[in-house]
């Protein structure tokens, strides 16, 4: 829009709004009068004046001469302060941000669905604004060579922010390094800086100068599908030298992973050199193939061909090309002997696996890699290196079944991730692979069967306490509900669930009765006899007294078939007795107790299954019959006991007597015996 | 009537056996016949059947005890013992039913009527008699008089007697309201099945408690006749003991010149012996359980 344009559609209406303020004022009891561009500088002329920002110093200065021979020199301050409109000079508080898109309505709203309008929308205090890159009161045409950004100075500009070491390089993901030094080496670069052919590509010809998006998003410049079309606006003809190289067939097949421009032409390393001659893989090869090569550090340096081949990248779902090795140890030099001396970064797995990336970050073990943990699990500790092959292949260290050993390799006891961790579970690896589950993976080799990542994710997993983690017992319900899908529904309508029962205290999901690593089957004995106490963990007084009835215990002495807390109350569909769809409403009860008692009635329901003779207020002829019982059977004993122990001293008296009496009896007897013999041997004499 | 007495006893077998010790020259003696064959076996039936019901029975009352647990399982799992217990309640039942018949054919046999059986000299109700004889015992127990002159059946046998009638009442009809819970709902209202359970526990925790501490001191723990009394096992006691234990009824039967009808030779040494074996079980299992009882009781009460 040229200066003489904006004039002629401003000029009015800047006047009619002067006249209508000037209009109001005169209505107004004091009447202030909007300030002239002449009352602006009679302040802001001087060079001396300035502002604190916090503790910087800035120049409040505006030059009036540059001013008026900027693109915007006929208006006046207002028409863009507009805050300023009304307000006695010198004005007290700072004046709000200029709305550039008043006028220049198209820019703003690219700008604002912009990458950098969205990072101002979050409060990003790092994202540009409107006179970071085109400054304020000194604004040219861009066509001028003074422009801030004319294409010679546009690098610069987007290189105020995008080079390395400023503060959105380091703190921002970027996933492109060293772009101002290599976009300045780059054919394009050169061209432009070095050769001065304002007509080069430079950072706006291919990102737009407002509408800049990732390269993610489906409508960015630069998006795979779109890049070509960014491509040919300069090299017109382009596209149709690369269709004659690719086989019609494979055109026809596979029009959409075909390779796009940057495939092969690194973005911002854009040279003249073919490809195929430049950094090939036979061109790694070279040295890597070498089995003895070696690094400073001793690590073997040896790539197998054979492995790459096997593996997932030689036959990649994006792409019809395998994967070069280039494409993931980028920052090759080409022109170098050795291309790859300039790698100064290890691979970024996230260039090309962006979502997974952004997950890992944000997860624990990102965390404790951005912390730089040397204990932290990168991609290649789970997937490997040149061997990745795909996590449906059995061969893969991320088949399923394989998948509880990969994560127990640290998470085992004793190892590195167990030693650090402070919870409450232990031995996670041995009790899983006796779980349900673990017993389905690996002794029934179902391979859909829960292991450790479709209950933790794979590459965003946090701990518990996180609210964002799965495990977090908010997210419970819904992820084990992504395979128990019906028993989430009936969970999510029961009394456990936070949708229903608003309240602060800790509702139990799933692995408070279940267990995380433990679980067993329901009809197991043990998870049997165990519900009552992981019920009366909370409802403490109402299992007590279940285990002063029959069914209690009963279940005390092992006995599984007895009515537990599941049977009456349900599982995962409790609700309160009052509930008319609970099993324990009036109309369900019976029905309930027919369930093991087939011939019940609704008298046999009124059985009180919690009733205890403890408590006198709410079972008082429970409470009554015990005490009589009690009163009974005490009074019963005290007499017997009181009889017996009156007995016990006239007891041992008799005994005595008798004692003493057998004695004599037996003296007397030995006696008599004596005299027997000696008169019996006397006959024997005689005999003989 | 000691000289009747010798007579009747046989003459040692030859000349070696002089030197016979005590007691087996008193098992050569004739002994007075206290229990019918049917008294002593329906005895042995009620220690079998009592001893698995309080065994099983208490399984389930002390659940909270590991010992609980322990038995229960050694038995073979709760669903074993409420089978155990159960059958063990059928053959109570059937000790009881033929106790009571063989009044019947008692009172046919032996009196013209129910009042001479019930209002006899023997009879096991409680008399006027007991009364006195309860007042002696305190008196001598406190030495204020001399030992009473007891008869046939002394107050205490007769309360352990009509006990057993109020247990069966009692623990009998609350047992079989626990055990066909859906029939008596028909007629009474639900919370009676936790009277009975109340009801049904307590009193067999007292009866329990009553048989294998009180009952066991009053008939085998007695100084006198410690460690057991083998007579309700063997139907026989020595004339000697019966002359010193009961002077009253052998008295009546000197004086009524009947006695002589009332001897038969000792059990043969085997059987002897077997009685002793399965007493003394019965006698450990009971004390065992007491111990469980108190233990369970003091210790471990929930």
């Amino acid at each position: 829009m040229s200066t003489r344009t904006i004039r002629r559609f401003f000029a009015p209406g800047i006047a009619l709004t002067l006249f209508l303020a000037a209009g109001t004022n005169h209505a107004a009891a004091k009447p202030p009068q909007s300030p002239s561009s002449d009352d602006c500088l009679a302040c802001h002329g001087d060079k001396s004046l300035t502002t604190q920002h916090g503790s910087r110093t800035v120049s409040l200065f505006v030059d009036g001469k540059k001013f008026s021979s900027s693109v915007h020199g006929p208006l006046a301050c207002t028409a863009c302060h507009a805050d300023l409109e009304g307000k006695d000079l010198p004005h007290s508080t700072p004046l709000a941000r200029v709305e550039c898109g008043t006028c220049h309505t198209d820019e703003q709203k690219q700008h604002s669905h912009s990458l950098h309008g969205k990072a101002i929308a979050r409060g990003d205090t790092l994202a540009p604004h409107c006179v970071d890159c085109h400054g304020n009161h000194d604004i040219v045409p861009v066509k001028d060579r003074n422009s801030a950004v004319a294409p010679l100075k546009v690098p610069f500009v987007c290189g105020k922010c995008h080079q390395e070491g400023t503060p959105v390089q380091t703190q921002r993901q970027i996933d492109q390094h060293n772009i101002l030094e290599n976009y300045s080496e780059s054919i394009h670069g050169e061209a432009l800086l070095k050769k001065g052919l304002i007509v080069a590509a430079n950072c706006v010809s291919c990102h737009t100068a407002h509408n800049i998006l990732p390269h993610t998003d489906p409508n960015s410049s630069i998006n795979r599908r779109n890049i070509a079309a960014t491509c040919t606006k300069c090299h017109a003809e382009i596209e149709e030298v690369h269709r004659k190289t690719i086989r019609g067939e494979l055109w026809e097949k596979e029009a959409h992973v075909l390779p796009a421009c940057v495939d092969c032409h690194q973005p911002h390393k854009v040279r003249n050199v073919y490809y195929a001659e430049g950094m090939a893989d036979a061109d790694c090869m070279r040295c890597h193939a070498n089995e003895h090569l070696k690094a400073a550090d001793g690590r073997t340096m040896f790539v197998s061909a054979a492995e790459i081949a096997a593996s997932r990248h030689a036959h990649p779902r994006t792409q019809a090309v395998p994967v070069s090795c280039s494409q993931c140890h980028s920052e090759v030099n080409v022109s170098r002997v050795r291309p790859c001396e300039t790698i100064t970064h290890p691979v970024d797995c996230a260039k090309c696996h962006e979502d997974q990336g952004q997950q890992y970050q944000r997860s624990k073990h990102g965390q404790l890699l951005a912390a730089k943990d040397p204990n932290a699990p990168n991609c290649r500790d789970c997937h490997g290196t040149h061997r990745i092959l795909d996590k449906r292949d059995p061969e893969s260290r991320t088949f399923s079944t394989r998948v509880p050993e990969l994560c127990g390799s640290c998470h085992r006891e004793g190892q590195k991730a167990a030693i650090r961790y402070v919870g409450t579970q232990h031995e996670i690896i041995q009790h899983y692979q006796e779980s349900i589950h673990g017993k389905g993976l690996l002794k029934s080799g179902l391979t859909v069967t829960a292991t450790c990542t479709s209950c933790h994710t794979a590459h965003m997993v946090l701990p518990a306490s996180d609210p964002q983690s799965t495990v977090n017992p908010k997210n419970v319900p819904t992820t084990c509900g992504a395979c128990h899908h019906g028993i989430e529904e009936q969970f999510e309508q029961s009394v456990h669930s936070r949708l229903i029962t608003k309240t602060d205290k800790a509702l139990p999901v799933c692995n408070d009765c279940h267990s995380a690593h433990t679980i067993r089957r329901t009809d197991e004995t043990g998870f049997m006899l165990d519900i009552m106490d992981k019920c009366g963990k909370c409802h403490a007084a109402i299992a007590k007294t279940y285990f002063d009835t029959y069914h209690g215990k009963v279940s005390r002495l092992g006995y599984t078939k007895t009515a537990k807390c599941y049977d009456c109350h349900g599982a995962h569909d409790i609700l309160p007795v009052a509930d008319p769809r609970s099993h324990l409403s009036r109309a369900n009860v019976v029905a309930t107790c027919q369930k093991c008692h087939t011939t019940a009635t609704r008298r046999f329901a009124g059985y009180l299954t919690h009733a205890t003779h403890h408590d006198p207020k709410k079972y008082p002829f429970l409470y009554w019959t015990f005490w009589g019982m009690t009163t009974l059977l005490v009074s019963t004993f005290v007499m017997g006991g009181m009889h017996t122990l009156l007995w016990l001293p006239r007891a041992l008296q008799m005994r005595r007597e008798l004692k003493a009496e057998e004695a004599q009896e037996e003296a007397e007897r030995l006696n008599r015996a004596g005299i027997e013999d000696k008169s019996a041997g006397k006959d024997g004499n005689h005999a003989e | 009537m000691p000289s009747d007495l010798e007579r009747k006893t046989p003459q040692p077998r030859s000349a070696a056996t002089f030197d016979l010790r005590g007691p087996e020259r008193k098992r050569l003696e004739r002994e007075y016949v206290r229990f019918t064959r049917l008294q002593r076996a329906l005895h042995a039936c009620m220690i079998v059947s009592f001893i698995s019901l309080a065994t099983t029975g208490l399984t389930l009352k002390f659940s909270y005890t590991r010992w609980a647990g322990m038995v229960s399982r050694f038995l073979g799992g709760f669903q074993v013992a409420g089978f155990i217990h159960r059958t063990a309640a059928i053959l109570m039942f059937g000790v009881f039913v033929t106790h009571l018949y063989s009044l019947l054919q008692l009172k046919r046999r032996e009196h013209e009527s129910w009042r001479s059986l019930l209002f006899g000299p023997d009879t096991m109700l409680p008399t006027p008699k007991d009364l006195h004889q309860f007042v002696a015992t305190m008196k001598w127990f406190i030495g204020m008089g001399p030992r009473p002159q007891y008869g046939r059946w002394t107050y205490w046998e007769k309360f352990d007697y009509f006990a057993v009638f109020w247990g069966i009442a009692v623990i009998g009809s609350t047992g079989l309201t626990l055990w066909f819970p859906i029939f008596f709902t028909r007629f009474l209202p639900g919370p009676f099945i936790n009277i009975a359970t109340v009801i049904h526990s307590d009193e067999a925790l007292l009866a329990t408690g009553f048989i294998f501490t009180v009952h066991f001191f009053n008939t085998h723990l007695r100084p006198e006749k410690f460690p057991m009394d083998t007579t309700i096992f063997t139907g026989h006691m020595p004339l000697a003991e019966l002359k010193r234990d009961k002077p009253e009824e052998y008295e009546a039967l000197v004086a009524s010149g009947r006695l002589e009808e009332h001897l038969e030779e000792p059990q043969p040494e085997i059987v002897v012996r077997t009685i002793r074996v399965f007493a003394w079980m019965a006698l450990s299992i009971g004390f065992s359980i007491v111990v469980w009882i108190i233990y369970a009781m003091l210790f471990a009460y929930k």
